[in-house]
């Protein structure tokens, strides 16, 4: 298996905390792979090391490597802001900016250096095309953002991640704050977006995981148990606390 | 038998919301007597004195012959000293706001937060002093010909006073703006400025703009620096190297000397205080409804 | 370079940067302005008034000669303008505030109190100056006496100390009063034995914070007509006072250079007392902050 993402040794620190402990683990690229495990397990804070969200927090300190295609993402040759425009993320709430729809998701172009209003046009167009939402909004694109339900608001959030044509998506439990039918869409969603995009995301929904990802990776307390095709960790888990996990023993 | 009822406590207990009321009810007394005064003080001063010659005059000299009513001098200073002030407040203001919320480790934070709020408690007094003894003199040295007492001297320091409340004020703003919002953008490759430019400033502007009204309100209504550093000759000007007269100053001016009970020279005071209340509390009332609506919004 | 950064992508991240940084430093420039204006005032203060601080100023009344000059007066006025102020507008203030959180009904009247309340906050002080001449001074012919001016300033604090008080009853967990109610309290031994005394420290450092503005202002007493030549200490209530913010004005006013030497004594003086009673509020708030 060629990974696009490779984890090797990885800690995090907050401060004294060992949030993260010898984290090694190769992601694919062009398929979905879920990190499951109970609340303060880590998984989340792994995710914001792909995009370097940690850097935000003070006092985090990191040591082992990621790659993503082969390349050290916290060496000096790449830049933080190019970083996060290959790595893009959708957060747990959905965050729209207070503006326009077509705003927010010009937004990140924009910082990127693209003026040109045809080019900007287009590429609200296909993001937001991408995304399943440009026939809901396609004639309103200059209402405000905060005038959509929370299903649309986190799917305008994933048109706005992808604007800035990223390869790998990140996603913090990005439905949790949904309800039912929302959440379902944006699962069909990832499903689409499979295929041309590395996707990461973390959940709380075990059924979830089992439903999307092609892989899944369990953690606890900042370990990682296991990771496998995630038809096999969830039939037949080949640590006994993932089984204990899975079977709903804990968590 | 059972008794449910213990009639020393109840009285008491009934008597406190009533007693406690009257505290409260002395707030809108205060609210009646300012504008009871004002009113019944100024009304008659108008009996003497033509609104139309309050409203219409260029000159302001109420106190020596030959008289004249004209408010527009008092308001033109007023509003020099003001805008001045804003000049040098909020820009600052909003700078240190951004550096604080945004920048600040939480370490610089802990020491610069206290050191504005002490700057917030100085008295305007001693603001004057400051004027009047640091920085018209650095002025003089600058500017050849400047007068002991003029608008730029007193505005800057009435500036100076003013940042620590623009800058708390804007920072509450800007802190207001949810977490989610910065991360978005941080996600999306933002550096911190361009996150604060294009995220946070325009999500908490009207915060910010509430700030900025009560800032100008406040620097209206500012006394005694005015009094002491910008001089006590009413102007139609909007020269700040002049020598001007604020609507406050003048108010100290008149209550210093020996201004009988009742004469049209009394009533003026009453003019302008009541000028004076109706311009401030325009302003307050319009940034109350400005950080209203920014509170309804997250 | 390597795939993550093409030479071009690179540059324009660098200069996003350096933007980012020259605003940086820009910020913190305008921050450290706030700082050096207090350093600069502070040290001009003290390098211009070091040589007044004596026993005279302490000891003598006011003088036409600057050498012998004092602010005895004004400072046992301001002392009694504090005394008599401070009890007053606690319980007007924290009456005002408890009614407000505990017993006022949500309704039209409620919210107009409080709106009130909010609005004269932000009425400038000499308009209280003109409402206790008015009041205070002429109709109810106290004249320009220490009660008067202790009047008037109560008005003007009264407004920020109920705001205060509001936050720190509003800050005491509701769970106390479900307690307290649950053992048979009435409504006001809840609020005086439960409520009150987890609010306290919030409170007095409202009360503190509002008393060390009062004692700094100057325009509202110098319309009552606090005077500054006062060779006595006030004996009653309704004798004339002089108060330090009055007599440093005064100072000030006069062309004489020795006077301005003076005035920043006195400054030196107010602003001690000020940092003291500021420095016993955060005492204060720290306690309160470990109490919850």
């Amino acid at each position: 298996m060629e990974a696009l993402i490779e984890i090797n040794e990885l800690n995090l620190y907050y401060g004294e905390v060992r949030a993260l402990r010898n984290v090694t683990l190769g992601i694919p690229e062009r398929s979905i792979t879920a990190f499951i495990g109970p609340s303060g397990c880590g998984k989340s804070t792994l995710l914001r090391t792909l995009n370097r969200m940690n850097d935000m927090i003070p006092g985090t300190r990191i040591d082992g490597s990621i790659k993503i295609a082969g390349t050290d993402i916290y060496s000096n040759q790449v830049d933080v802001e190019t970083l996060r425009k290959r790595v893009g993320m959708v957060f747990q709430q959905p965050n729209p900016f207070p503006k326009s729809i077509y705003d927010n998701v010009a937004y990140g172009p924009r910082l990127h250096g693209i003026r040109d209003r045809k080019k900007l046009d287009e590429i609200v167009e296909a993001s937001l095309r991408s995304a399943v939402l440009w026939n809901e909004v396609q004639h309103h694109l200059k209402r405000s953002a905060f005038g959509l339900s929370g299903g649309q608001q986190q799917r305008l959030c994933i048109a706005r991640a992808l604007a800035v044509e990223p390869d790998i998506l990140l996603m913090d439990e990005a439905t949790s704050a949904l309800d039912p039918i929302s959440t379902l869409k944006i699962e069909e969603l990832t499903q689409e977006l499979k295929d041309r995009y590395t996707i990461v995301m973390v959940t709380h929904n075990m059924q979830q995981a089992a439903r999307v990802s092609q892989r899944t990776a369990f953690f606890l307390n900042g370990e990682l148990i296991e990771c496998a095709e995630t038809q096999k960790l969830f039939a037949n888990p080949s640590n006994p606390r993932t089984e204990d996990y899975i079977s709903g023993r804990f968590g | 038998m059972i008794r449910f009822r213990n009639e020393r406590t109840s009285l008491t207990n009934k008597a406190m919301p009533v007693i406690l009321f009257l505290c409260a009810a002395t707030s809108i007394l205060t609210t009646v007597g300012i504008v009871y005064t004002l009113l019944s003080e100024t009304i008659r001063f108008f009996t003497i004195v033509p609104l139309s010659d309050f409203l219409t005059q260029s000159r302001w000299n109420p106190l020596m012959a030959p008289k004249s009513f004209g408010i527009w001098p008092l308001i033109s200073g007023t509003l020099l000293i003001t805008f001045i002030a804003c000049i040098v407040a909020l820009p600052i203001g909003l700078a240190a706001a951004i550096y604080l919320s945004e920048y600040a480790p939480r370490a610089v934070r802990k020491i610069i937060k206290p050191i504005l709020e002490v700057l917030a408690g100085v008295p305007t007094i001693v603001y004057g002093y400051f004027a009047l003894t640091f920085m018209t003199p650095l002025l003089r040295s600058m500017i050849p010909n400047l007068p002991i007492f003029n608008a730029l001297s007193a505005g800057i320091v009435v500036g100076i006073m003013i940042i620590p409340m623009v800058s708390s004020l804007s920072e509450d703003a800007m802190l207001a703006v949810p977490r989610s919002l910065r991360d978005g953008a941080y996600a999306l490759g933002a550096t911190r400025f361009e996150a604060v430019l294009k995220i946070v400033l325009p999500a908490g502007l009207s915060g910010v703009i509430s700030a900025f009204v009560l800032a100008f309100s406040r620097a209206i209504g500012e006394t005694m620096i005015v009094t002491v550093a910008a001089g006590a000759t009413p102007k139609l000007t909007l020269n700040p190297l002049d020598s001007i007269q604020t609507m406050t100053a003048y108010i100290v001016q008149v209550s210093l000397g020996d201004t009988p009970h009742g004469s049209v020279e009394y009533g003026t005071i009453f003019a302008v205080g009541m000028t004076l209340f109706v311009i401030t509390l325009i302003l307050n009332i319009a940034a109350k409804r400005l950080s209203l609506r920014f509170r309804e919004e997250y | 370079m390597n795939q993550w950064t093409t030479a071009d992508d690179h540059k324009r991240v660098l200069m996003r940067r350096r933007i980012d940084f020259m605003l940086r430093l820009l910020f913190l420039l305008c921050t450290s302005i706030g700082i050096v204006a207090l350093a600069v005032l502070i040290v001009s203060i003290v390098v211009d008034g070091f040589r007044y601080i004596r026993p005279e100023l302490f000891l003598n009344y006011p003088s036409r000669r600057a050498a012998q000059a004092g602010m005895k007066s004004a400072i046992v006025g301001s002392i009694y303008m504090l005394l008599m102020m401070a009890p007053i507008s606690f319980v007007f203030g924290v009456g005002a505030a408890i009614y407000l959180e505990e017993y006022a009904k949500k309704n039209r009247a409620t919210r107009f109190i409080q709106l009130n309340i909010s609005t004269l906050a932000g009425v400038p002080s000499i308009v209280y100056g003109i409402l206790g001449l008015t009041i205070f001074v002429r109709f109810f012919a106290l004249e320009r006496s220490l009660i008067s001016g202790t009047l008037t300033m109560t008005l003007l604090v009264l407004p920020v100390i109920i705001v205060s008080a509001q936050e720190a009853i509003k800050a005491v967990p509701k769970i106390r009063r479900d307690a307290s109610f649950a053992l048979g309290a009435d409504k006001w031994q809840t609020v005086s034995r439960a409520v009150l005394p987890s609010a306290m420290p919030g409170i007095l450092t409202g009360v503190i914070l509002a008393m060390s503005r009062a004692i700094g202002e100057t325009a509202p007493l110098v319309m009552i007509g606090a005077l500054t030549y006062i060779s006595f200490l006030p004996s009653s209530l309704k004798d004339s006072f002089s108060v330090m913010p009055i007599q440093i004005f005064n100072w000030i006013s006069r062309p004489q250079e020795e006077f301005h030497s003076l005035a920043a004594a006195g400054i030196m003086v107010l602003l001690a007392l000020l940092l003291l009673m500021n420095f016993s509020a955060i005492l204060l708030r720290n306690k309160f902050q470990k109490h919850i």
